[in-house]
Order: structure tokens, then C-alpha cells, then sequence
């Protein structure tokens, strides 16, 4: 049946229960991949395709996308489209494993699982996503999350933000709080207030939107910030650090957001707080001090511990943003690059694209694009490539990439999980 | 059930390519069906401006007119 039935042996034997792999030219390897959202999932696809015994651990059953659910809090699309199981993987012959990674031993190559098996690998992919740091901001922690749902990873966080945006009272106050760098999708929160406002200019003209930034600059800044202009003036009022927006402190109960400078009182608050890699990378010894895991730009090997490779949202991809395209893209260069490791082959060094839509209101898209290589250790921007929609386009190009933003999800989902 | 000489052999940037381009009948142009000579010459015509895109553009920039071409190559040989 499955190979991880073959190898599942007790915790400290396998070591010396298992033959070493074979390297040689053709040879097949044994490569565990852990999270299967759009990173680990693509990876473990592409893997199988290439011949390689391939086991995706993840525990859900449903995947919650997190592309497209600030349409879900606007109240313009179902929370039934972010939903993706995992039939179309298995139906292709990828292993899975329904169960949580404990516990990573890059000595002994050996995952531990939730389920009590172990899992053996020659290459480890590592797509496990972001945690979200309750330690970060005084406050704000899991409880003070469902007063003030932060609803960037998709699912009852979503609903729940969705469903206090509907409560809210008309000429009540929604403070939106945005951290500083990085953390995954960069123009999301801008997303976020954009549909937030039409949601309340649609439902509650006299509500207010206040967005507290830790940052001055941000991703397709002059695109949304034109837009807000046109759309949104006296609703939603943007507050950059410079300006004080950086929020220092929340408090739930009192339902109050605090700046250096200020104290916000809201009637729903969306607090997006500092971000780290999940708990894995760190406990398998792949995050530096930054909470994030350093990688070789080629193959994505961990520059901390050798045969594991991070993906996606967790890993420190230069110039690369965190977002699912990225992710999606990052995983099939890693899986070939495995593939071609534990053939006995050095991957060419690779070229990867990300393509990021946002909304800021139904038919009105925007975008930014890029295109990295591996240069001088990281990976960086191609010069003269890549860069935003342009600021002067015409409705038409809106309307446009707003469709090209639907087809995108579309695309991307069936690919990765259809 | 070893990988196909297809499979080893993506370009570099290839790969990335079927992030939006999919199936036939989505806004976004399927490459199905393609040759080489039509995916190379539109990559060459959006690095160069002489066709209008609204994301193309800005991609195609990236690469190559050697690099294109061996994407055009990848993706009419049923590349994904």
C-alpha cells in the first residue's frame, strides 16, 4: 500500500534498520514533503510525476486558501471557494500521510509523526507556512484573536472576521493594523482595507476604516493608494509609521488599539500581527534568528541543515514575495532540483516568476510581477524585468486584471489540487 | 514510472509558467496547441512592446531571446 507503511518503524531504529540510499545516476530516492498547501503540494505532485517514492504529510483534510478570502470578509464570494481537499493528489498516486510533523532529526533524516510512525527521507521538503507570533505584540495572543481575528491563515478566522464586519454597527469604527516586514502577502492587507472599504461603502456609508501601518512603503502602494482616492475618500484613512501608525498594543477587552501616539478605539479590529516561519522550521533547526529559513537559490536546500529544503511562505527567498504563486513556483524548482540531486546531477540554476492580483473593488484588479535568479547567494530580481500595473491604465485594464486575477485562482488550485 | 525527458528538462523559468496559464477556455490563454514559433515570437513581441499585455510584458522582460526560445520549445513539447 502506501511507502510510508513499508518504513514506518520505531523512533531510534531506524538509523540502522535502513539500508543507505543509492545516489548513482537514475537512482530513486525517498523524499518526505511537509504541508500541503500551494508550496508542498505542488512539490510532492511534480516528485511523483518525476518517479520518486514521495510522502506529503499534512494533517487537514480541507485546505483553506487564503488567495481570494478578503472577498469572502466583503461578503462577495462564499467561503466554499477557498475550500480545496486532497482526492485529486491522492487519486494521482501521491502518498499522504493525514497527520502532523512532530518532530524533524536532519542527522538521522527522520520525521517524526503525530500517529506515532517515522518517517525516513533522503530529502526533506519543508513547505510548512507561517505562524502567526503571539509574543509580538502586547495583548494581542490566540484568545485576544477572537475579539480581534487577524484572519491571515484562511478558515474560521476568515468567518469570523467576515462575520464581525457584517455586525458591524452603522458609524462604527474598523481599525485595520498591518506589521512591518516580512510577512506573508505583502499587498494583502492593502487588499484587505480596499474590500473593506467597499464593503462598508456599500452597506454602512457612515463607517470609518483607520489602517495603522508599522511601515511607510508597501507593495503596489501608488495603485492603491490612487485608487483609494477615487473610490474610498473620508472612509478609509491610511496612517503610515511616519505618521504613527506603528501599533505598539492592543487591548481586546477594551476593544482599543494603541499607537505611540494614540489610542484607536474600534468597533471591530483586524489585527495582522508580526509573522515567523511554523513552529517545524524551527524545531528541525532550518530558522535563523529571524524566525525565517535561509536557503540556497538553486535547489532551496536549507543553509542550515543539509537534505532539507524550504519552500514557500517559511523560507527567505529574496526578492521573492510570499504568496502562493511564489510558493507554487518554488515548488516545482525544488522538486526538480531534489529530483536531480538524488539523481546524481547538479540542478541548472533556475529562473522563477511570481505574479501577485489584488482587488481593490469587484471588476478593479491590479498587479505586480517579477522575475528572480540566483545572484551573488540569493535570490534577486532580473533587472529590467517585472514591476506593477501602470498607474494612468484605463478602466478597461482594471477590469481586465481583475479577470485575469479570478482566472489566476482558478488555474493555480486545479493545478495544485484538482 | 521514470521521469520523462520532458519532465528533466524545463528551462529555467518554465516551470512558472503554468502558474496562470492553464486550461483551454480561461481568460488567460491556454498554451495547448501552441508551437514553438508562436510562444517564441509572442514572448518577442511582448519584451519588446510591439504587443500590448498587461502582465506579459512585464515578464517577458526577464528573459532571454535564447531563453525564450527554449521555453517556447518546453511548452510545445507539452512541458507544464
Amino acid at each position: 500500500m502506501s511507502g510510508i507503511g513499508r518504513r514506518a518503524v520505531l523512533a531510534g531504529l531506524a538509523a540502522t534498520a535502513l539500508p543507505r540510499p543509492a545516489l548513482a545516476q537514475g537512482a530513486r530516492g525517498r523524499v518526505a514533503v511537509i504541508g500541503g498547501g500551494f508550496g508542498g503540494a505542488t512539490a510532492a505532485r511534480v516528485l511523483h510525476r518525476a518517479g520518486l517514492d514521495v510522502t506529503l504529510v499534512e494533517p487537514a483534510e480541507t485546505y483553506w486558501a487564503c488567495p481570494f478570502s478578503n472577498e469572502v470578509i466583503a461578503g462577495l464570494r462564499p467561503m466554499s471557494a477557498q475550500a480545496f481537499g486532497y482526492e485529486g493528489l491522492r487519486a494521482s498516486g501521491v502518498t499522504i500521510a493525514r497527520t502532523s510533523a512532530e518532530a524533524v532529526d536532519g542527522a538521522a533524516r527522520q520525521v517524526r509523526l503525530a500517529d506515532g510512525r517515522t518517517l525516513d527521507y533522503d530529502r526533506l521538503i519543508l513547505s510548512p507556512g507561517i505562524a502567526l507570533r503571539f509574543d509580538a505584540l502586547p495583548g494581542y495572543d490566540a484568545a485576544a484573536a477572537e475579539t480581534m481575528p487577524h484572519a491571515w491563515k484562511a478558515g474560521a478566522q476568515t468567518e469570523l472576521l467576515a462575520q464581525k464586519l457584517a455586525a458591524l454597527p452603522e458609524g462604527g469604527t474598523v481599525v485595520l493594523s498591518v506589521p512591518g516586514n516580512p510577512y506573508r502577502c505583502p499587498p494583502g492587507p492593502y487588499e484587505r482595507a480596499s474590500l473593506i472599504a467597499y464593503y462598508l461603502k456599500a452597506h454602512k456609508p457612515r463607517a470609518k476604516l483607520i489602517v495603522l501601518d508599522a511601515k511607510d512603503t508597501f507593495s503596489k502602494q501608488k495603485l492603491f493608494e490612487q485608487a483609494w482616492k477615487a473610490l474610498y475618500p473620508g472612509l478609509l484613512e491610511y496612517v503610515p509609521l511616519a505618521a504613527g501608525g506603528q501599533v505598539t498594543a492592543v487591548d481586546p477587552a477594551a476593544m482599543t488599539v494603541a499607537t505611540d501616539f494614540e489610542t484607536y478605539k474600534a468597533d471591530l479590529a483586524c489585527i495582522i500581527p508580526p509573522q515567523r516561519a511554523a513552529p517545524i522550521a524551527t524545531q528541525a533547526g532550518v530558522a535563523d534568528r529571524s524566525g525565517w529559513c535561509p536557503i540556497d537559490p538553486v535547489t532551496f536546500e536549507s543553509r542550515l541543515v543539509p537534505r532539507i529544503h524550504v519552500i514557500g511562505d517559511a523560507a527567505i527567498a529574496g526578492a521573492m514575495p510570499k504568496s502562493a504563486f511564489a510558493a507554487n513556483a518554488q515548488g516545482k524548482v525544488c522538486a526538480e532540483a531534489v529530483t536531480d540531486l538524488l539523481a546524481g546531477r547538479t540542478p541548472a540554476a533556475p529562473k522563477l516568476i511570481n505574479t501577485c492580483y489584488s482587488l481593490v473593488a469587484p471588476g478593479y484588479g491590479i498587479s505586480v510581477a517579477g522575475v528572480y535568479h540566483p545572484d551573488k547567494g540569493v535570490l534577486a530580481d532580473v533587472e529590467g524585468a517585472g514591476g506593477t500595473s501602470p498607474v494612468d491604465a484605463p478602466d478597461t485594464v482594471r477590469q481586465q486584471e481583475a479577470t485575469y486575477a479570478e482566472d489566476w485562482y482558478r488555474t493555480i488550485t486545479s493545478a495544485v489540487f484538482g | 514510472m521514470l521521469a520523462s525527458p520532458v519532465a528533466a528538462a524545463a528551462p529555467p523559468g518554465a516551470s512558472s509558467c503554468s502558474g496562470c496559464h492553464g486550461a483551454p477556455g480561461g481568460a488567460v490563454p491556454s498554451l495547448i496547441g501552441h508551437s514553438a514559433e508562436d510562444i517564441a515570437a509572442s514572448l518577442s513581441a511582448f519584451r519588446s512592446g510591439a504587443r500590448p499585455a498587461t502582465v506579459m510584458n512585464r515578464i517577458a522582460k526577464g528573459f532571454s531571446e535564447s531563453e525564450s526560445r527554449a521555453i517556447a520549445d518546453y511548452l510545445a513539447g507539452g512541458g507544464q
